[in-house]
């Protein structure tokens, strides 16, 4: 059979006037189980991937409760609200859980369901690794709130060392921390694995490096960043449990050790991380706004080299987290200048995107707002980065909640709008139904409301002297105001994430059916039916660009248009 | 899908609100433009003084660039909005326009590191009493990295060290003070800043950064207050439970009342520890 065959009356229909698109595209197949014993052994990449989607749900759920219950601490002056030690656990906890078991496995949730789809392969390289990797960040979670039944960690999500050591921090909590680092950092690093063999090995025939989906390349490059920092924590990680419980003196200054030699190595992984957490967004962007723009990426070239430079730079910027501590400045102005290096890549990207908006023929659909909240407000959190790379800047600015505000920009702002983008375009693929557009609509504008009175307003708290991990602090004039309106932004953003996974329960069951492809979109997950079948295509097809589906659509409208054509007038017979 | 009409009102109340949004923070921030909001502490230091100036001066940049960045987006957002009938040109790219804009970029950040260069030794480097400072000032080395410059330096130098959840100073002339500094006006003080136990941020917002109390390290920062007043601040870097409550004031007070207070806190400080000794030899003796 022939590519044409396979798509031919599916593709040619834009999908909402034909809801009946899901014609048969694959052989019938007999159905994978659906109970949970099947969900949790299965290898299933698409499983898999919908596993990790929960598993980061679920914990997303729990660190913003926890961000909540510190919003309302800080709702007013001298709030006797949480005690101090709960309050020192909420934020380790908070800040552990949406970096390491939100953030970075989400990425890898739609990486596991999006890549092999998206290079037209059948599974993963390692599909029992893949499944390794999800029960490893399982456990880590286990692990990490199973410390709230004795001695919850309460060092900061950061764990500075002396602070971190047993003779400041007794009790095992902070050695439950460290295991489930290690857990969630093998797990990581298993996924990445995988990621990386897959994406070299299993590409369609003609998928070239250059013709690969940008959102996989993120996800290759996410993966190396992932092997180079999570590595070299482990070892990091372990040097803190050797001095905890071993009689280590690693980063014990009263036996020679160095409390700065934590904190480079804590940030040499701590800030890849950050990178590690918006390349897979920036792949989503890039995926999303030329699909709604109906234009092609501007500059796939230039946006695939600045995905590496930013990682490249990504590891060698991890001192400007330290400007305020005794380096000398020679130091200080090698890291101010590889930050601000940053800035070029990462501004290229944004003008690549704003040039496929240009002239394009955009779409408001709800991914595509997800995806201008997420330039809008990233652009932000860039420029405060700039301001907080100029060190003598910094050394006012550096563990105040202007850096608060300036990683909420970044990362919520940022990734997770492009998060909210990409569960919104692709939950079609993975259910086999749209999302309500209307509750999207509302939910994306309660969350941008929400953010943007949570966030705003503690650039000014910062800048008014109000340092970060406080659990009170006096009203001095102006900060009441501005941690109010943080607080009561914090609740508006909670409504707008709620609305957003009402939408999603509901449109499981009862979303308006997908069809293959009802974005009409570029690349191959597309080409299968909603949701695919186990082994993802029947046939696959070789790929010619960067945009193979807006090949197969150009091809099966030319075969159509020349079967429709009328026939040539019979010769008379005579 | 609806409609074609109701679809174009529904992308012009989207525009409107983006719209609106976007006056509603310029608004903002014009309003609070000339105000503390945006911009940090700066006291009487020119320390503090110099860092405000070159925060303004990057402020600027940046808000102009999320500007130019905000005004293509809504502009494109509004004017290419999806019409019946109308195809996008399928534009792959354009060298030119793409090196433009790195180069753009690249001498934008070139600026900002040129500025912050130049600055950099204004705000790092301590400045020299005068010639009328009082005589503990002494002359001394105090920077933080470089060497003794051809004038020597003229400064009181005051050691602080921090420890959960104090910090503590002591003075040229031996006495000891905890929490509250006191120092004269228009005299350097270099602060060598030291931790006892974990790692701390000694910060008074209003005299300049930050300079982290890191255990087995020296710090160095300085200021030089024209103007008498309290000044208050807190620890920056979280050190454990207390972190919210560990707090710090520098009071500036004139050159003469400098003088007495800091005998006097030596007086005291004497008498408490002979006070001290008496006990314990009390104890030692009764056994206690």
């Amino acid at each position: 059979m022939t590519t044409s065959e396979y798509t031919a009356g599916t593709l040619t229909h834009p999908p909402h006037t034909s809801p009946k698109g899901s014609e048969i595209l694959v052989r019938e197949l007999p159905q994978r189980g659906a109970s949970w014993v099947d969900w949790v052994t299965t290898t299933d990449h698409k499983r898999i991937g919908i596993l990790y989607l929960f598993t980061t749900v679920f914990f997303f759920l729990v660190g913003g409760v926890e961000a909540l219950l510190m919003r309302i601490q800080l709702g007013t002056p001298d709030n006797t609200f949480l005690d101090p030690n709960t309050y020192n656990a909420l934020f380790t906890l908070h800040g552990t859980t949406m970096i390491f078991l939100v953030v970075v496995p989400i990425a890898a949730a739609f990486g596991n369901y999006l890549v092999p789809l998206m290079i037209g392969a059948r599974d993963m390289a390692f599909p029992r690794l893949n499944m390794l990797s999800w029960w490893l960040l399982v456990f880590g979670g286990v692990v990490l709130y199973a410390s709230l039944f004795f001695s919850p960690p309460k060092s900061g999500w950061t764990a500075y060392a002396p602070l971190s050591e047993s003779t400041f921090l007794p009790g095992h909590g902070m050695d439950a921390w460290i295991l489930s680092l290690h857990l969630i950092g093998l797990s990581s690093v298993l996924g990445a694995i995988n990621f990386v063999a897959t994406i070299h090995n299993m590409r369609a025939p003609g998928m070239s490096l250059s013709r690969m989906p940008l959102f996989v390349w993120t996800i290759l490059i996410y993966s190396y960043l992932l092997i180079l920092a999570l590595s070299s924590f482990a070892a990091t990680l372990a040097m803190l449990l050797v001095d905890r419980n071993f009689h280590g003196t690693f980063f014990d200054p009263t036996q020679n050790g160095s409390a700065l030699l934590w904190q480079h190595l804590f940030w040499f992984m701590g800030h890849p991380e950050v990178y590690i957490m918006v390349l897979p967004a920036f792949g989503m962007i890039s995926e999303i706004v030329p699909v709604f723009a109906r234009k092609p990426i501007f500059g796939y070239r230039a946006i695939v080299i600045a995905t590496g430079a930013i990682a490249f730079l990504g590891m060698l910027v991890w001192a400007h987290h330290m400007f305020a501590t005794p380096l000398s400045t020679p130091v200080l102005s090698f890291f101010m200048l590889s930050s601000f290096a940053i800035a070029v890549p990462t501004g290229i990207k944004i003008f690549n995107w704003l040039a496929t908006l240009w002239r394009g023929n955009i779409e408001f659909r709800v991914p595509l707002l997800f995806a201008v909240g997420f330039i809008a407000q990233f652009v932000i959190g860039g420029a405060t980065g700039v301001i907080l790379a100029v060190f003598p800047i910094d050394w006012q600015l550096t563990d105040t909640y202007f850096v608060v505000a300036h990683m909420h920009y970044v990362l919520f702002g940022g990734s997770f709008f492009a998060l909210m983008a990409g569960l919104y375009y692709w939950f079609p693929k993975m259910t086999g139904r749209l999302m309500s557009e209307f509750w999207g609509k509302v939910s994306f504008w309660v969350m941008v409301i929400g953010f943007n009175l949570t966030f705003l307003p503690q650039h000014s708290a910062g800048l008014s002297g109000m340092p970060r991990r406080v659990f009170e602090y006096h009203d001095t004039g102006s900060l009441h105001g501005y941690n109010l309106a943080s607080t009561i932004g914090s609740f508006v953003l909670a409504l707008g994430v709620l609305i957003s996974v009402g939408n999603a329960v509901w449109s499981v069951r009862r979303g308006r059916r997908a069809g293959p492809d009802p974005w009409l979109a570029n690349t191959l997950e597309w080409f299968t039916t909603s949701p695919p079948p186990a082994h993802n295509f029947d046939v696959i097809p070789t790929v010619r660009s960067f945009e193979p589906m807006k090949d197969i659509r150009r091809r099966v409208r030319e075969q159509e248009e020349q079967l429709a054509a009328p026939e040539p007038a019979p010769e008379p017979v005579g | 899908m609806g409609p074609i009409p109701r679809r174009r009102a529904r992308h012009l109340a989207l525009t409107l609100l983006a719209t609106g949004l976007v006056l509603g923070l310029a608004g903002v921030l014009a309003a609070t433009a000339g105000a503390d909001a945006v911009t940090p502490d700066a006291g009487p230091t020119k320390n503090a003084v110099d860092i405000d100036t070159l925060y303004k001066i990057v402020f600027f940049i940046g808000l102009a660039v999320i500007g130019i960045v905000w005004g293509v987006l809504f502009y494109s957002l509004f004017r290419f909005r999806s019409r019946r009938g109308r195809r996008a040109p399928q534009i792959f790219g354009n060298v030119p326009l793409e090196l433009g804009w790195t180069l753009a970029a690249g001498g934008i950040v070139i600026a900002i590191a040129i500025i912050t260069l130049v600055m950099v030794p204004g705000i790092k480097n301590p400045q020299s009493s005068g010639p009328t400072t009082l005589a503990e000032a002494s002359s001394q080395n105090a920077s933080i990295d470089q060497p003794p410059p051809p004038n020597p330096l003229r400064a009181l130098n005051i050691k602080v060290n921090s420890q959960q959840y104090l910090f503590r100073y002591q003075y040229p002339n031996g006495a000891v003070s905890f929490q509250q500094m006191v120092v004269p006006v228009d005299t350097t003080v270099t602060l060598d800043i030291t931790s006892n136990d974990v790692a701390h941020s000694w910060w008074i917002p209003k005299l300049g950064g930050k300079a982290d109390a890191v255990p087995g390290y020296t710090n160095h920062t300085w200021f030089k207050a024209t103007k008498t007043g309290t000044f208050t601040g807190q620890c920056a870097e979280f050190c454990g439970s207390g972190h919210a409550v560990m707090s710090a004031k520098v009071t500036v007070v004139g050159r003469e009342q400098y003088r007495v207070w800091v005998a006097n806190q030596k007086k005291l400080i004497q008498q408490s520890q002979k006070q001290v000794l008496l006990m314990r030899k009390l104890f030692q003796q009764t056994g206690a």
